[in-house]
């Protein structure tokens, strides 16, 4: 082994990764946005998707939800550190295959092609409540709510049936049941 | 109808209401009207620094050395861009500092204003928060915020923005100890249970190590003195980090030493080799841990901060307490004192043969160096300092790099607040603005900046600002014309080549003292350097020591490369046995 030449520890063995869903409520204040996703930056942190906006206009806050995938050590720190900034108010976090959790990503498909081709991606959709959102003779956008990997599945799929040009939001995530996260 | 006051005004009643005495500050255009304000403010004082940095950094030793908040004022744009560097440095090191800096007038920001830069946008990430003021009503709310937030939990540094409009803007004060304190989240997070937890591991222990840093310090002087309480009721050895010297007599036989990359072979060896690691107000740095695997193998380990984001950051432990140090130890003895325990005496006997081992390790004394009669040695010149010095009350700051590591090494701490070092960001140019600081806050006491040449000429200007306050700082400066800590890493791992580790030109560091107008003092040789010292002691003004030592020399012990602590590269004499070659061979 040649020997290292600097006095930083080289990495050690690294842990399984996991995918999460961390949900944060923050003082909708100038800025917040800024300091959640700069403390992802800053130490590494990776953000696979991220859903922001104003859940509760009295109390002037709003809902980040983010999917980010680590070691659970890095995880941990997440959470940690989020709860560190002075705007955080609480922070929730899910692992994405929680049972008692529902994530739900938004796609927007706009689709060319005549009036068959456009059935025919409609029926592709048919399992992720699809909404026909705007339609002309030779086109239309369809809405679809789903998970990420079936929006992915779509994207792909609806390439033959004429997608041009597709829109997607972050997930958005809720608890099952009557209770509520505190 | 209500008096109304001017953003200026509220700034310096803000800082009235929080007793502030002091500011370190540069002026400049966007900060004009508060420095306008200045002369109406009699029980502030404003220290005019030759650089922001220094500013920065002042205000950090007045913060360490006196346990109040160190307030920094600056103008926008290349004003906040050169405090930055403090900024981050109090971040890494937990200082309570609150900046302000001005700002263009706000229907300016975002035109690429003159001296305009996004202030709260580049000291995000080195501050626990920052506030763009874009409405005067805020003003007060959010100074009173800045300063609970640098002083409250793990304390750090903050920054207010502050527009030159909203500086002339005005708006009513309300004395804010009448409204409703604003919610601040609460430190303590530990109950009775995990006291109890730990005084039963504390009881099982047969090798027990207290491993204690700078949190002690942050938590108070009230934090030390339970610590030596705490360490004397449980007879167990304690080593503590560079941050946390001082808060438990250097000198005391329970005491180990420094530990980590540059500590003793006895604390180094204590911690890998126990079986219960208590870590009171530390964070398990990359300097103290070596190799992460095979970091203290054998232990349970406890973890004692006030910053729940530090515990199981780096090193997975057994059990964790949130809280302030203060009350965690203040807990802990009162519970074992309750218990009777008397664990001073039944653990003497458990304990003994650990207490064995560690006198083993000791005669090592890793800390010992080849001494010279013809060159002065840099190890020797600061035990020569400590032995001079050691009689009056002391404040040592340093700059970064060898000299530092031998100033914590042969330095003996008594007392808190008496070491200012840069270690979490290791800024060289640190210790002569933090012996700035430290004067100020403590008027009458020896200041002393143990320095190497090449950090000093980093912050050399604020030399001014110690004359234009009449600031008798000492700045000691290990002289060996080379970056020697970089000279050393290029030695030890990168086959001796000495890639720009060398100052070919160097000032005449007497004949710069008398320029700027302080007194130069040089010493040459070992016989001279005890009577140089005394006569630098001596004189009641700013004097630069230019101390000329060994340039070959290294600082050992070491823990080497991805190496685990009881690895460790002892000094000369040690080395022929590890295959390093070079300088320290020819020594043995």
């Amino acid at each position: 082994m040649p020997k290292s030449k600097s006095a930083y520890s080289t990495p050690t063995k690294v842990s399984k990764l996991e995918t999460h869903i961390i949900v944060v409520w923050v003082a909708n204040e100038a800025s917040v946005l800024s300091r959640v996703v700069g403390l992802f930056s800053g130490r590494g942190y990776n953000i696979e998707s991220l859903a922001v906006a104003e859940v509760d206009q009295k109390n002037n806050l709003s809902r980040i939800t983010i999917v980010t995938t680590g070691t659970p050590e890095v995880i941990e720190q997440i959470v940690l550190q989020l709860k560190k900034l002075v705007p955080v108010h609480k922070v929730g976090n899910f692992k994405r295959d929680d049972k008692n959790v529902i994530f739900k990503e938004m796609a927007l498909f706009k689709v060319v092609g005549n009036s068959i081709k456009i059935n025919k991606a409609l029926n592709a959709c048919k399992n992720y409540n699809p909404v026909i959102l705007d339609q002309t003779k030779k086109s239309a956008v369809i809405q679809i709510t789903a998970l990420r990997r079936e929006i992915d599945k779509m994207a792909k799929n609806l390439k033959s049936h004429g997608l041009i040009s597709v829109s997607r939001t972050g997930a958005v995530a809720m608890t099952r049941g009557a209770e509520i996260f505190n | 109808m209500p008096k109304l006051y001017t953003g200026a005004e509220i700034v310096f009643k803000c800082l009235e209401e929080q007793k502030v005495s002091h500011i370190f500050g540069y002026p400049g255009g966007a900060v004009l009207p508060i420095y306008d304000e200045l002369k109406n403010h009699t029980s502030i004082k404003h220290i005019l620094v030759r650089h922001e940095q220094g500013a920065g950094h002042a205000a950090e030793g007045y913060a360490r050395s006196s346990g109040k908040p160190g307030v920094v004022l600056v103008t926008s744009g290349p004003g906040a861009t050169n405090v930055v560097t403090a900024l981050t440095d109090a971040y890494m090191d937990s200082v309570p500092l609150v900046c302000i800096s001005g700002q263009v007038p706000t229907h300016l920001i975002g035109t690429d204003a003159f001296q305009e830069c996004d202030t709260t946008g580049i000291t995000r990430p080195c501050t626990k928060h920052n506030w763009l003021v874009k409405d005067i009503k805020d003003l007060q709310r959010v100074m009173y915020e800045a300063f609970e937030v640098a002083t409250t939990g793990r304390p750090g540094p903050v920054l207010v923005d502050i527009p030159k409009d909203i500086q002339f803007a005005k708006t009513k004060y309300v004395s804010l100890k009448k409204e409703k304190k604003i919610e601040i989240k609460n430190k303590n997070r530990f109950n009775q249970k995990d006291i109890d937890q730990l005084i039963e591991l504390m009881n099982k222990a047969s090798k027990p190590i207290f491993y204690t840093g700078g949190g002690v310090i942050n938590s108070g002087p009230k934090a030390s003195e339970l610590l030596r309480e705490l360490v004397a009721l449980t007879g167990f050895p304690i080593t503590s980090t560079l941050q946390g010297l001082g808060s438990y007599p250097g000198e005391d036989n329970q005491f180990l030493g420094m530990l980590g990359m540059h500590g003793t072979f006895e604390a180094n060896n204590a911690m890998h080799d126990c079986d219960l690691l208590i870590n009171i107000g530390a964070r398990f740095d990359d300097r103290i841990t070596g190799k992460i695997d095979e970091f203290s193998p054998k232990s349970k380990k406890v973890h004692i901060d006030i910053d729940p984001s530090s515990i199981n950051k780096i090193i997975k432990v057994d059990l964790a307490i949130v809280g302030d140090v203060t009350d965690v130890i203040k807990l802990t003895t009162k519970t074992l004192k309750r218990k009777n325990l008397n664990l001073e005496k039944s653990n003497k006997q458990k304990i003994s043969k650990w207490w064995q081992q560690i006198q083993k390790w000791r005669t090592k004394q890793s800390l010992n160096f080849i001494n010279s009669d013809k060159i002065i040695k840099p190890q020797h010149a600061v035990q020569r300092l400590y032995e001079l010095t050691k009689n009056q009350d002391t404040f040592i700051t340093t700059e970064v790099g060898q000299h530092q590591m031998w100033a914590a090494q042969h330095y003996k701490f008594n007392k808190p607040n008496r070491w200012m070092t840069s270690g979490g960001l290791g800024t060289m140019g640190y210790g002569l603005p933090a012996a700035i600081g430290v004067q100020v806050a403590n008027p009458n006491k020896l200041v002393i900046d143990v320095a190497g040449e090449a950090s000093i000429l980093m912050t050399m200007q604020e030399i001014s600002t110690a004359i234009q306050y009449n600031l008798p700082i000492k700045i000691f400066i290990l002289n060996n014309q080379y970056m020697g800590m970089v000279r050393q890493w290029q030695e030890l791992l990168h086959e001796k080549n000495y890639s720009e580790s060398y100052s070919e030109a160097l000032p005449d560091f007497v004949k710069l003292a008398e320029a700027y107008g302080c007194v130069g003092i040089r010493a040459e040789n070992p016989d001279e350097l005890d009577e140089k010292i005394e006569e630098m002691i001596s004189v009641d003004k700013p004097v630069i020591f230019d101390c000329l030592v060994d340039q070959a020399e290294n600082c050992f012990p070491m823990i080497p490369s991805g190496k685990p602590h009881n690895q460790m590269l002892l000094g000369p004499k040690d080395q022929e046995e590890n295959k390093i070659t070079g300088k320290g061979k020819a020594l043995v």
